[in-house]
């Protein structure tokens, strides 16, 4: 039981692209989807900053819910998963995402667009663990493996870290998400339940985080993300 | 004197001072932590309720990946949960609803004269062809339709998923079969018939006497009536709408974006729902909520009382084309009427026969006298 989620510390990528490269490396991404990307904003100005973005496993995920035949679901560690089996390409989910992580492999094929593919948090889907046909839908199962996502296990800078969100272990003995946080000085993890965190109703770190650099990108504002550490804290 | 004041002065001065710097320290000393979270995020959340788009700069070859955030989804995902169920459920269930209730009410009407026995052709056979494959395409469509917005909640925890995806999967190959012929046919529909259905007086009188339907009374109509008129234009403008709607979502990114796609998806959603329920009525009236009606799409022909009680200037229109239609004889003799006639006697052959030649304004061209 977990609450699986990743975090993009803007302050530390430097857009290197290596989690984007791993990724698709890793599970074998069809030809012109990305599972997880790089995104700079303010390019080229004071302020610039690069956040790594994926599908965010939300907890009240939009693409489940306007799923036409309930092709998803949420495994125990929280990660939103899809059963390419059930999918039938129909976009709704590719609509109602906030953050474009569900894509089809043949967009613009006269309406057959085939199975939709997103990040899978590393956890394979809903075929055996670790069995050949796990792999050709949806690449490694890292999770079944006891290993976290390999992008953020591979980030050089340790910009995009990866793990449980409700791991509360405030004498570091963890090596959960917040456990990490503590060991950087950030004290963030026992924020993100005090802190309103609706940001796209989805509840979760990732987001916040991610939101909170970005306003700090966004307004200018050099000390928001300190500053956010310290209210949370 | 002067000095003490000047002393005072600066004392004051000073003690002042003193004062404000000691006020303004923990006000220094508390900055960073004035900032109230919960203000914070009101603030955070405006800013991205602002933005419709978060979008920056990508290093691969896919621009679309170029957009962090797209906060909008979230209005989209509100109007396919709630806000399209709503309008789908009032319209159909409310047209099926009034329906039930009408026809509890008024019945089928009836024939007032009864039947002469004497036909005139009504539809030809391409235009009961066009009709009934952009008819049948669009039941197709129309379930495969309301099978994605109402499939899951009704049916999909009852069949299972396996099955119910199954099934989806076949409805979505069938909808894409579907379309092409539906396009054309709606297309067809609106060269066809446009002559006899442009709104003009009559329509007015006719929509004043509450059509031949819902009040009790034969107000003339030409070729078509005001009511037949507006189905006409739901189904010219509101194919054309889900049609042109349904390609953009076909062709995802080929000149629109998700934003296009998300008003398209709306679009192509309310009108297709609102459709369903307009032929609903347009399926009571063409069946069991009008005698001799069925005919004039199901063997092209329709009686001539029928004719001349809900078409009256049409008939009128026809029989001065061929003066040598008249009143329509009782029907126990209508077979020597048609051998009287041989002008009629030809047109029950042709309405038997092929069908290139008939007597409606499409076909009337065609229909010279031998």
């Amino acid at each position: 039981m977990a609450r699986m989620k990743f975090l993009c510390d803007a302050d530390r990528c430097i857009e290197c692209n290596a989690c984007v490269t791993a990724c698709k490396n890793e599970h074998d991404v069809p030809w012109g989807i990305n599972r997880r990307r790089v995104v700079t904003l303010n390019d080229g100005k004071p302020g610039e900053r690069s956040v790594s973005m994926a599908c965010m496993h939300c907890t009240d995920a939009p693409c489940a819910a306007v799923c036409p035949v309930s092709c998803f679901y949420t495994t125990a560690d929280a990660v939103v998963l899809h059963s390419k089996d059930l999918c039938i390409g129909c976009g709704y989910c590719f609509y109602a995402c906030p953050f474009g992580a569900p894509q089809y492999p043949k967009v613009g094929n006269f309406g057959s667009r085939g199975k939709m593919d997103k990040c899978t948090f590393c956890a394979g889907g809903p075929d055996a663990d670790g069995s050949k046909e796990e792999f050709e839908k949806y690449g490694n199962n890292r999770l079944a493996e006891g290993k976290l996502p390999l992008c953020a296990e591979m980030c050089s800078t340790k910009s995009l870290l990866a793990g449980d969100g409700d791991d509360h272990c405030p004498n570091l003995q963890g090596t959960g998400l917040e456990a990490r946080l503590w060991l950087r000085g950030m004290g963030l993890a026992d924020c993100v339940q005090r802190v309103d965190c609706d940001v796209m109703r989805a509840g979760l770190c990732g987001v916040r985080c991610t939101a909170g650099s970005l306003r700090r990108t966004l307004e200018g504002e050099e000390n928001a993300w300190r500053n956010l550490l310290r209210i949370c804290a | 004197m002067a000095k003490l004041v000047a002393h005072m002065r600066v004392i004051a001065g000073a003690v002042a001072l003193a004062f404000m710097v000691a006020m303004s320290a923990p006000v220094l000393a508390q900055q960073p932590g004035m900032v109230n979270p919960t203000a914070d995020a009101v603030k955070e959340q405006q800013l991205l309720q602002q933005l419709k788009t978060i979008q920056g700069r990508g290093t691969i070859p896919d621009v679309r990946s170029y957009v962090l955030e797209h906060p909008v989804g979230r209005n989209w995902q509100q109007f396919h949960s709630v806000t399209l169920r709503w309008i789908g459920g009032i319209a159909i269930v409310g047209m099926l609803a009034l329906l039930v209730v009408f026809y509890l009410a008024r019945g089928m009407v009836r024939l007032e004269s009864g039947r002469s026995g004497r036909k005139i052709v009504r539809f030809n056979g391409f235009e009961r062809l066009v009709h009934w494959m952009t008819a049948t395409c669009f039941i197709i469509l129309a379930i495969t339709g309301l099978n994605v917005t109402f499939g899951r909640p009704l049916f999909a925890s009852t069949v299972g998923s396996e099955a119910f995806t199954t099934w989806a999967e076949w409805a979505r190959i069938c909808a894409q079969l579907s379309q092409l012929p539906f396009t054309i046919g709606v297309v067809l529909i609106f060269l066809m018939w446009i002559g006899g259905n442009i709104p003009n007086a009559v329509d007015v009188e006719w929509f004043k006497r509450g059509g031949g339907i819902v009040g009790h009374d034969h107000p003339p109509a030409y070729r078509f009536n005001g009511g037949q008129k507006a189905i006409y234009w739901i189904v010219v403008l509101g194919g054309g709408a889900v049609a042109i709607t349904g390609y953009m979502l076909m062709f995802p990114f080929y000149g629109t974006t998700i934003d296009t796609m998300q008003y398209a998806q709306m679009i192509h959603a309310v009108v297709a729902m609102l459709f369903v329920a307009a032929m609903l009525g347009h399926i009571y009236i063409g069946t069991i909520g009008m005698e001799g009606a069925f005919e004039a799409m199901g063997e092209g022909t329709v009686d001539v009382n029928w004719a001349k009680e809900h078409h009256r200037l049409w008939l009128e229109d026809e029989v001065a084309r061929s003066p040598k239609v008249r009143e329509p004889s009782p029907p126990n003799n209508h077979v020597e009427t048609f051998t009287q006639d041989a002008r009629l006697q030809g047109r029950a052959f042709y309405i038997r026969g092929p069908c290139e030649l008939s007597v409606s304004p499409v076909g009337a061209a065609l229909a010279k006298p031998r």
